[in-house]
């Protein structure tokens, strides 16, 4: 018998459930692409069935870390960059949970960039969603990662001197075996690419842009932007490494010229989870840790019985 | 201290296998009824450089490394870089005989591999063997083991002639070889034992006034554990089976025993990329409902400092340990102290309510470590396990009774779905899980995946369910109830049997010795030397440095005229802390220092007691450093 029922629980569920009564009104700008990332993760949600009690979200420090007040979850509100070792940890510790990260350019491609790339070379079964906007939006208005160079703000007023984050490069070099990115002006396709993640066995990144009509009034709203998969002027295998590669150079190249390309660039079905690979060489239970505690009927072990006779 | 005990050097270059030969001849020590205690020595260096292990072996009790040794056994580095003029590292090779005579003793045994050194490199040998009265045996270990199996095995020849002069049976030392070793390389092993036995019996005069190894018996039966394994165990037995770190001299060791030990009992080891990961996936595990851990040494440590806080904010259970190694920066990576303690206590934006325990002997390290975890998970705290290069790699035999204990995998203040049902909730859904009034300051929490259970945990100052707030009147009732745990921390130590403080000597002493950590069985052993000698002086170990034990330590201070306060740091953080959390007593106390990168030994103390408190003279030597009582 399982201590927690929540998961895959069966419970009927909608959009409306995944709405805090204490703060059903998010308090970002009027205009912000933040709004599409928060309806976009309660519809595929709903459509999956997942109770608020079953999913844990996770997010880093920003605007984008409000999106914990305004979703019904389990959350955990972590500090800055730290969002995904704190999920990855807890997928490790009961399995059975739906692990959503989520954070902003900042927090994911700079502060956070060292866990992104091992998060992603590890592969943990989860979901991650960066809120890009190419700006610091909560302290105001500074030169973000993914900024375009020469963007000026008041910490480069001369503009800044360095060439933007390649994010869907980076994903893909560092080991994600689902990569996508999305607009929130691209409600529908948003959705849908968040279930995709969600149901991938593997770590889905999401590269959502996200635009900050506040802080960032010169950048495009990302209008009008282009389905890759819906385009016939984009033809390439998402399945294959070196074809993915070339087209996220390509939509990383075009981003700053006003092409917005989204969709999906890069799905591996056959890579093993991180807790597969784990299981697979016997260094992660099959029973999820979490419910050992709850378990009366469980020996403990003593380190008497198992460890002390080399010691004498 | 006895006069009837041995205190055997192996010396040689890292990578001679000083380390597994120096363990197993513990071993056999213990087996045949001793007690030891070991003292390593080595450089941040995979291969070459001078390293050494000591091993000290008595019938009676021994809790410190000694006053310099009487048996060498010098082998020479065989990694040594060669020797070129102008080089600050001058002649290696010859450095594991060169390096370890100032210790040596009056009458004390030198053993050395003539096939690979040459005494005659080092100055006035001869001279100091004869001022000295030191027996040299220099023996061809290297073509004896050479002869009959392969050049490294000179360090079992080593042992053979050990054995022989100080009249140890071999029988120990073949068991433990014959369980240990793969039947290739036990037969040439064992035959170079002999041969080397041999060769002193029939060469050497066997009568001569040479070291003899004391004899003696154990009432039960004992164990040979360092303080490293203890808290790996610690861990274990406290339901502990998730761990997450990043490789750094010295923490590595107990990171390393519960990597290979989790598998066999289902646990998890992650090794990922920084100490920040390591602490955060420690939280994370420990948030969805597992009894979990991190760690590191100082530079690794500092990474935690954000997470630790996170921690706090969120109330969620967690055990980090850290290892002390002489700092600040890389400082010398291999080489103890204890100059983490304040970084340890207040790192972090924000004031800090942690636990934390510093261990002052390997089986207090097994015993403080399952109490870290207790404390952590009922009162929703991290808990820190302070202790350093010293006490992590000193091996010392416990009775094997000490461990057989219950295990207690209790998740602490945790509900079940069945009680969430029950338990209060805000209008939303969202259980509280931080209510403002709540015994001890402690509120119950939940798990993700349980119904009815969902909270937000957040590093923001937060409402009774999770949500942001920075309202005065929850800002203050939120503060107020987690600082309030530690009081109920305290009194939950307070009220316990055994105390954490560790006192020694005549209670009615005049003069106190204060310590902290590891260097509590070396102040025990000053004590005695002391009272040995007319002086009335007794000694405190203090292992709660938070919630400091204000009682006990003014009690202390109370009953004495003056205290020492003996710790390896140059700032003297421990009579710091102290004197902040009595808030008097700066009269009383003074500071002996020590932070050269060795350990105390108890001659160090003595003396320098004896030096300052008595005579009111100053210290002859670099070694430590006299800090005067400078009032409150």
């Amino acid at each position: 018998m399982s201590a927690f029922n929540a998961i895959d629980g069966g419970r009927e569920v909608d959009r409306n459930d995944y709405t805090p009564g204490i703060e059903p009104q998010p308090t970002w700008c009027p205009g912000c692409g933040d709004f599409s990332v928060l309806k976009a993760l309660k519809g595929a949600s709903a459509e999956l069935g997942k109770s608020p009690d079953e999913i844990l979200l996770t997010t880093g420090i920003g605007c984008s870390g409000k999106l914990n007040s305004y979703f019904e979850s389990y959350g955990f509100h972590t500090i800055h960059g730290r969002s995904l070792p704190i999920a990855r940890a807890a997928k490790l510790a009961n399995p059975g949970l739906e692990v959503v990260a989520a954070g902003g350019d900042g927090d994911g491609y700079g502060i956070g960039g060292n866990h992104f790339m091992h998060t992603a070379r590890e592969n943990h079964d989860m979901t991650y969603i960066v809120f890009n906007n190419e700006i610091f939006g909560l302290t105001k208005g500074q030169t973000s990662p993914t900024s375009p160079k020469g963007h000026k703000s008041k910490t480069q007023p001369s503009g800044s001197a360095k060439d933007p984050i390649r994010p869907l490069s980076l994903s893909l070099t560092s080991g994600a075996s689902y990569i996508a990115r999305t607009a929130a002006v691209n409600p529908n396709q948003a959705q849908e690419i968040i279930v995709e993640a969600m149901e991938h066995d593997g770590f889905a990144h999401i590269d959502f842009l996200t635009q900050c009509p506040t802080w960032n009034k010169d950048a495009r709203q990302y209008v009008p932007y282009v389905d890759i998969q819906e385009s016939d002027d984009y033809d390439f295998d998402v399945t294959d490494r070196r074809e993915a590669m070339d087209m996220m150079a390509e939509t990383e190249d075009v981003l700053h010229e006003g092409t917005v390309l989204t969709g999906r660039f890069y799905v591996d079905e056959d890579r093993p989870s991180y807790q597969e690979e784990k299981q697979a060489i016997g260094e992660l239970p099959e029973q999820p840790l979490a419910e050992r505690y709850f378990d009366d009927s469980y020996e403990w072990e003593r380190s008497a019985d198992q460890f002390l006779d080399k010691h004498k | 201290m006895t006069d009837d005990e041995l205190i055997w050097r192996i010396a040689g270059g890292s990578g001679d296998g000083i380390a597994s030969t120096s363990q197993n001849f513990a071993k056999a020590l213990m087996r045949s009824g001793l007690n030891v205690f070991t003292h390593r020595h080595y450089p941040s260096r995979i291969r070459g450089g001078h390293t050494y292990t000591e091993i000290r072996a008595s019938s009676e009790p021994v809790t410190s490394r000694g006053d310099g040794y009487n048996f060498l056994l010098a082998l020479g580095d065989s990694f040594a870089r060669n020797p070129q003029e102008g080089a600050y590292y001058e002649n290696e090779e010859i450095k594991p005989l060169s390096e370890n005579l100032d210790e040596l003793r009056e009458g004390g045994v030198i053993v050395y591999d003539s096939g690979l050194l040459d005494a005659s490199e080092i100055e006035d040998f001869d001279e100091r063997v004869e001022a000295n009265n030191w027996h040299v045996y220099d023996i061809d270990l290297r073509s004896m083991a050479r002869d009959v199996g392969r050049e490294v095995m000179r360090n079992t020849a080593g042992v053979g002639v050990t054995c022989a002069i100080a009249g140890i049976d071999t029988e120990y030392v073949e068991d433990l070889m014959t369980d240990a070793m793969p039947e290739k390389i036990l037969e040439p092993n064992l035959e170079i034992l002999e041969r080397a036995y041999n060769h002193v019996v029939d060469e050497y005069d066997a009568d001569a006034p040479d070291v003899t190894a004391p004899t003696g018996e154990h009432d039960e039966e004992q164990v040979l554990l360092s303080g490293s394994d203890a808290i790996a165990y610690g861990a274990i037995d406290e339901g502990c089976r998730f761990i997450a770190g990043y490789p750094m001299t010295p923490w590595t060791e107990v990171f390393t025993i519960l990597s290979q030990n989790f598998p066999k009992i289902g646990g998890v080891s992650e090794q990922v990329e920084d100490e920040i990961a390591a602490a955060a996936l420690a939280i994370g595990a420990s948030h969805a409902g597992v009894k979990a851990m991190s760690g590191s040494s100082g530079g690794g440590f500092a990474l935690m400092s954000e997470p630790l806080g996170l921690a706090e904010m969120t109330e969620t259970p967690v055990v980090l340990i850290e290892a002390m190694r002489a700092g600040p920066s890389t400082g010398m990576p291999t080489k103890t102290e204890q100059g983490d303690l304040e970084h340890v206590l207040y790192t972090s934006q924000g004031d800090s309510h942690r636990v934390v325990f510093a261990p002052g002997t390997v089986s207090e390290a097994y015993d403080q470590t399952r109490q870290a975890f207790r404390i952590a998970y009922e009162y929703q705290v991290p808990s820190i396990i302070l202790y350093d290069q010293k006490i992590g790699g000193e091996l010392v035999n416990v009775p094997a009774s000490h461990f057989d204990r219950e295990p207690n995998p209790d998740l602490g203040s945790v509900l079940t779905e069945a009680e969430l049902e029950t338990a209060p909730h805000a209008e939303t859904g969202k259980y509280q899980r931080f209510q403002h009034d709540v015994e001890d300051g402690v509120s119950p929490r939940s798990i993700p995946g349980q119904e009815n259970g969902r909270f937000l945990a957040t590093g923001n100052e937060h409402t009774p369910e999770g949500h942001i707030a920075e309202t005065p009147e929850n800002r203050v009732a939120q503060m107020n109830r987690r600082l309030q745990k530690a009081e109920a921390i305290r009194a939950d130590l307070d009220s316990r049997e055994e105390s954490h403080q560790t006192y020694h000597g005549d209670d009615e002493a005049e003069y106190g010795l204060i310590t902290f950590g590891s260097q509590q069985g070396t102040v025990e052993e000053a004590v005695d030397v002391l009272a040995d000698q007319g002086y009335s002086v007794k000694s405190l170990g203090v292992s709660d440095l938070m919630p400091y034990p204000k009682e006990e330590v003014s009690a202390f201070l109370d009953s004495v005229d003056e205290a020492l306060v003996i710790e390896m740091n140059a700032s003297a953080q421990f009579r710091g802390l102290t004197q902040k959390e009595l808030g008097r007593y700066g009269e009383k106390l003074s500071s002996l220092l020590k932070y050269n990168g060795n350990p105390f030994e108890p001659a160090d103390i003595v003396e320098g007691f004896k030096t300052t408190i008595i005579k009111g003279d100053e210290l002859p030597g670099q070694e430590t450093t006299f800090v005067p009582a400078a009032g409150d």
